[in-house]
């Protein structure tokens, strides 16, 4: 089976600092990738770079189909009501019949007529997955974008975004520092360690695992947190190479 | 909004002050009035001027010309600072220019413009439509260039090329910018203006200045100066209405 992504020999310097060295990664289509790593370990330069927002030294980056970017902020324009804010990222008369549908599926539907400063943080943030969701993009890149929300409603909008993955079969790479949120959502987490960016630990989430929450804690579960490090610290240096497959 | 009758009250109190101070001053005798014409005589003049029709003559030319010079500089400003907002190039071309030629005095100006355009209107407006393009022109490239790299991103991946970048996201976003230099640019035209008709002028609130003073009528250069005030104050009020009619979705307090 061909890849979502590809990315071989990816590197990335900010002046003497490499972020990415030569760096490489498969994503498979339809997997939900989590890559974890603690801030300034250079996964958000590595989503940036898929997304062509940063343009790398070196390295390829294949991608097989159409992306959708969710930031960590909701970055909506101010002066556009959030139905308009979705139709901005709408192209044609079939995206532009898809606005109401997304804000249903984001439960934005009565909210449609407000202006972003109406809006409570996760109801932007709700917005601004509507507006990326609109052109029904089959690989969704996710830049931490829970975190900046208080914790019970991360909590909601992790269950709504797990649903809309699910629903719409979209392959997703995950950014985040959340431990919990990884196991949560992925199938897949990839742990970094940085700079220059490495994989120091990958893992399969053990398929009873996923989409359950910590509540129902496992022997199994436990094991795994204690291997990611319970509270999103990166493992240790002496993990680097380890590969944990759980079943 | 409940503050809204005390802070018309307390904003009506200096001008009301200042009434009194100079009705006091002229009646008591302490100031001649050849040297500084009373309310009273203000009052009548306007009166006067209201009743043979020259107040509105006055008036409508100048406002014609400030709303002449102001649309031209608008207009201007608008395309140029645009080009320079959105390009590095043509910002490296033009910008060192605009800038040379904005620091020239405006009275600079009034000889070349006489000799190239004449007496006419053509010269006022010009000279008019100079001093209002600057104020705008500066306070939007600026406003373009610190539109909200955030938001720009937003555009990027959607995918959107520069012409669409630009349309869509950043010239809306720097559309407060473009309010505040064209409130000041209007205030700056009002100023233009009297340099513009105390040269070379037949009508207008700046002749009535001219006039005033070489007929030694104070009423008159009086009348002119509470004119000029009450149509800069106007004309601030409405921009500011203006800005708050399409600014209603910024987040800040109300300008």
């Amino acid at each position: 089976m061909r890849h979502a992504i590809e990315i071989d020999g990816l590197s990335k310097h900010y002046g003497p600092r490499a972020v990415l060295e030569r760096f490489e990664l498969f994503v498979e289509p339809g997997e939900t990738l989590a890559i974890l790593g603690a801030s300034g370990c250079g996964k958000s330069t590595l989503l940036r770079c898929i997304a062509g927002l940063v343009r790398p030294d070196a390295g390829t980056i294949a991608v097989r189909d159409e992306l959708g970017f969710v930031f960590q902020e909701p970055r909506l324009l101010p002066w556009l009501t959030v139905e308009r804010n979705v139709a901005f990222a709408a192209r044609s008369d079939v995206e532009r019949a898809r606005v109401k549908d997304v804000l249903e599926l984001v439960g934005l539907t009565p909210a449609a007529h407000l202006l972003p400063k109406q809006l409570s943080g996760g109801m932007a943030q709700r917005a601004a997955l509507a507006r990326t969701l609109v052109r029904n993009p089959k690989i969704l890149l996710l830049d931490e974008p829970l975190s900046a929300l208080d914790a019970l409603l991360r909590l909601e909008l992790q269950t709504s975004l797990a649903q809309i993955v699910r629903e719409t079969g979209s392959t997703a790479v995950l950014v985040t520092h959340d431990v919990q949120e990884a196991l949560y959502l992925a199938d897949r987490i990839v742990v970094l360690d940085g700079a220059p960016a490495r994989g120091v630990l990958e893992l399969d989430v053990p398929v009873p695992l996923r989409r359950s929450r910590t509540a129902d804690l496992t022997d199994e579960r436990i094991a795994l947190l204690a291997a990611l490090g319970i509270e999103g610290r990166v493992p240790r240096r002496s993990h680097r190479g380890l590969r944990v497959v759980a079943r | 909004m409940a503050k809204r009758p005390a802070a018309l009250a307390l904003s009506l109190a200096v001008p009301a002050g200042l009434l009194v101070a100079w009705f006091l001053a002229t009646s008591l005798g302490g100031v001649k009035t050849y040297q500084l014409a009373s309310p009273g005589d203000v009052a009548r003049e306007l009166g006067a001027l209201w009743s043979n029709g020259l107040l509105w003559r006055h008036l409508a030319a100048s406002i014609e010309r400030v709303l002449l010079g102001f649309g031209v500089a608008l207009a201007f400003s608008i395309v140029l600072a645009s080009l320079v907002g959105l390009s590095r190039p043509i910002e490296a071309a033009l910008d060192p220019t605009l800038q040379a030629i904005r620091s020239i005095p405006s009275l600079a100006w009034v000889p070349l413009l006489l000799l190239w355009l004449g007496i006419g209107e053509s010269a006022k407006v010009t000279l008019i439509a100079i001093g209002a393009f600057f104020p705008i022109y500066v306070n939007l490239v600026s406003g373009i260039r610190n539109v909200d790299r955030k938001l720009v991103e937003v555009g990027q991946v959607l995918g959107l090329g520069r012409f669409e970048l630009a349309r869509r996201v950043v010239l809306p976003a720097a559309l407060p910018s473009l309010l505040v230099g064209a409130r000041i640019g209007l205030t700056q035209a009002w100023l233009f203006l009297v340099a513009a008709e105390l040269l070379a002028s037949t009508r207008g609130l700046g002749f009535m200045l001219t006039e005033g003073q070489q007929i030694a009528r104070t009423d008159e250069i009086l009348t002119a100066i509470v004119l000029l005030a009450l149509c800069g104050k106007l004309s601030e009020s409405i921009m500011r209405a203006i800005e708050s009619r399409l600014l209603h979705w910024t987040d800040g307090l109300p300008a």
